[in-house]
């Protein structure tokens, strides 16, 4: 009994770590590949490690194809689509949490059903709208589809229907106006919510592809994944060098995950909870 | 306190986002749906008479283009195989970390969940060297196992699982997170009792832990097959839908029509379809949850 036991737990715990070192070779190689001399990668039997450590495709990145450019306008572009989205949203999950009207079920039901609705279907007005706007090679082509989401909405509405009325009742009798109560008592108490969908925002256009593809054709206002895609056009041989690029679009996102796991993995189990 | 709050208190709070949504999502979706029955082209961009309304025929023509069944084929294949796929290895993933017996638990959810949140166009470059049929690490770490070289993104046949093992690589640790919180809330008791009556482990799997699953299994269904269903940057980036159109997928062919051909009024009709396809998938899998309910 005791000795089935322990050759269980081994097995088992090897299973973990076999599927764990499947998950990463993809990264490492990715790593690896991105410090070798160009061509050092494209040899039979491959390699796994470099010869030498070569850190010149970054620097050639850096230097010679503006991924100085991309990188800040990933970054901006994050920042802003989050902090905007995140204003309007709490504003949006307040009213439809703690404020009284007529519509306001119907209404939020109606918000609701519009997830279904794949964003794919709005992009060609919506492209042809910002066009006449002027705002195609802008932030602005980016920061305005973004600026609210449903599920933002959501995730907020239902952390703040858990904090209490009476709370909100009793700045009110102090006579608190309800832009104080919302910026000084709704807002901290849902701090770690706002942090939670404020990184699910950043990550998520960070990582978005489709849309900065069709908004973003001017080359200076590309974000990493589009000018990646780019690159991948002109540089399929130079393969150290797109390694180095994809190092550089991965590392921010998972660098932030490492910092914020908790929160972007109780992000996940809130938002899976059914109405 | 129960009366109706302040109008112009309720206009100020939801109007940012809501004229947002309604600008920039609603407004949209009705004019998609306008433009679906028009010939809207790079001709009309450039002079708005040109515009005619032309009914269903973009629909119609759907139904005779054999790259567009091509692309509906494709799409249901990554769907069909790569989603159910996808929930076995999460759900494998998620008993392996569920179980007692597992040491740093912690850690290896980490590692399992950290393809999720990287970028999709980076992973789809990487895994395109991977499968490289001469260089790649993948072909030589099967040829241990006495495979021959297989040219994973040049071959048709190879090229939509090579995009679905990517993407099953890629995605297993989000639903792996809600599998496990499933489990964990599954009454530790239940499992007991069934011991005390000298069930196997297999029996208590399927008698215990899958139904009980059920409602997280239902919600990880769904999410994945909308997910899948749009299925655009692996094929665009490894392949370009090829090869022999095998890996066109339907947001890669509306995105090819709409962006790159203008005929912006048949791109549209294809996002719509797209929608009718992703809402009849959700309906069905709400009334087959119904049946299967507890």
């Amino acid at each position: 009994m005791k000795k089935g036991f322990t050759i269980k737990k081994i097995l088992i715990n090897l299973i973990a770590f076999f599927v764990g070192i499947l998950t990463m070779i993809p990264f490492v190689w990715m790593i690896s590949a991105s410090l070798m001399k160009t061509g050092e990668s494209a040899k039979y039997p491959p390699k796994f490690f470099p010869s030498e450590v070569d850190f010149s495709h970054y620097i050639f990145l850096f230097q010679n194809l503006e991924m100085t450019r991309y990188f800040f306008n990933s970054l901006a572009l994050a920042l802003l689509v989050t902090m905007i989205s995140l204003l309007f949203n709490s504003m949006a999950a307040y009213a439809f949490a703690k404020l009284r009207f007529g519509v306001k079920d119907k209404l939020f039901k109606f918000l609701l059903s519009l997830m279904i609705v794949p964003g794919q279907v709005t992009m060609l007005p919506l492209f042809l709208m910002l066009k006449q706007l002027g705002f195609i090679n802008s932030y602005f082509g980016i920061i305005i589809p973004g600026m609210a989401s449903v599920f933002g909405i959501f995730l907020l509405r239902q952390f703040m229907m858990s904090i209490p009325d009476s709370l909100i009742d009793a700045a009110r009798i102090d006579g608190a106006s309800d832009l104080k109560i919302f910026f000084k008592i709704i807002i901290p108490l849902s701090k770690s919510v706002l942090i939670t969908l404020g990184i699910f925002t950043f990550i998520g256009t960070w990582n978005d592809f489709l849309w900065p593809l069709i908004v973003m054709t001017d080359s200076s206002m590309y974000t990493l994944p589009v000018a990646l895609a780019s690159l991948m056009g002109e540089h399929t041989q130079d393969t150290e060098l797109m390694m180095a690029g994809s190092v550089i679009t991965i590392l921010p996102v998972v660098i932030l995950f490492a910092f914020v796991q908790k929160y972007y993995i109780s992000g996940i189990l809130v938002g899976s909870i059914k109405e | 306190m129960k009366e109706k709050s302040n109008f112009w208190l309720v206009f100020l709070f939801l109007s940012p986002a809501l004229s947002a949504i309604l600008f920039f999502f609603i407004i949209p979706v009705v004019a998609a749906l306008l433009i679906s029955f028009t010939d809207f082209d790079i001709y009309s961009l450039g002079d708005l008479r040109r515009l005619r309304f032309i009914g269903f025929e973009n629909y119609l023509k759907l139904f005779r283009d054999e790259l567009f069944f091509k692309a509906l084929f494709n799409t249901f294949y990554f769907v069909l195989v790569g989603g159910p796929l996808s929930i076995l290895v999460s759900l494998f993933a998620a008993l392996l970390l569920n179980s007692k017996l597992v040491k740093f638990k912690k850690l290896f959810r980490t590692i399992y969940f950290i393809p999720v949140v990287t970028t999709i166009v980076a992973v789809a470059i990487v895994w395109r060297y991977l499968y490289h049929p001469r260089f790649g690490i993948l072909n030589y770490l099967i040829s241990f196992l006495g495979i021959n070289p297989v040219d994973w993104l040049g071959d048709p046949v190879f090229a939509m699982p090579a995009i679905i093992i990517l993407a099953v690589w890629k995605n297993f640790g989000y639903n792996m997170i809600l599998f496990i919180a499933g489990l964990q809330n599954i009454p530790v008791e239940l499992y007991e009792a069934a011991e005390l009556d000298g069930a196997s482990n297999w029996f208590k799997f399927k008698s215990i832990t899958l139904p009980l699953l059920a409602p997280t299994t239902f919600f990880t269904s769904i999410i994945t097959m909308i997910g899948y269903f749009q299925l655009f940057a692996e094929p665009y980036i490894m392949t370009q839908g090829g090869p022999l159109n095998s890996t066109l997928s339907i947001v890669l062919y509306m995105y090819q029509e709409g962006f790159r051909w203008w005929n912006m009024g048949y791109s549209v009709s294809i996002a719509f379809v797209l929608f009718l396809i992703i809402l009849s998938g959700t309906i069905i899998q709400f009334r087959y949850e119904k049946r299967i309910h507890y």
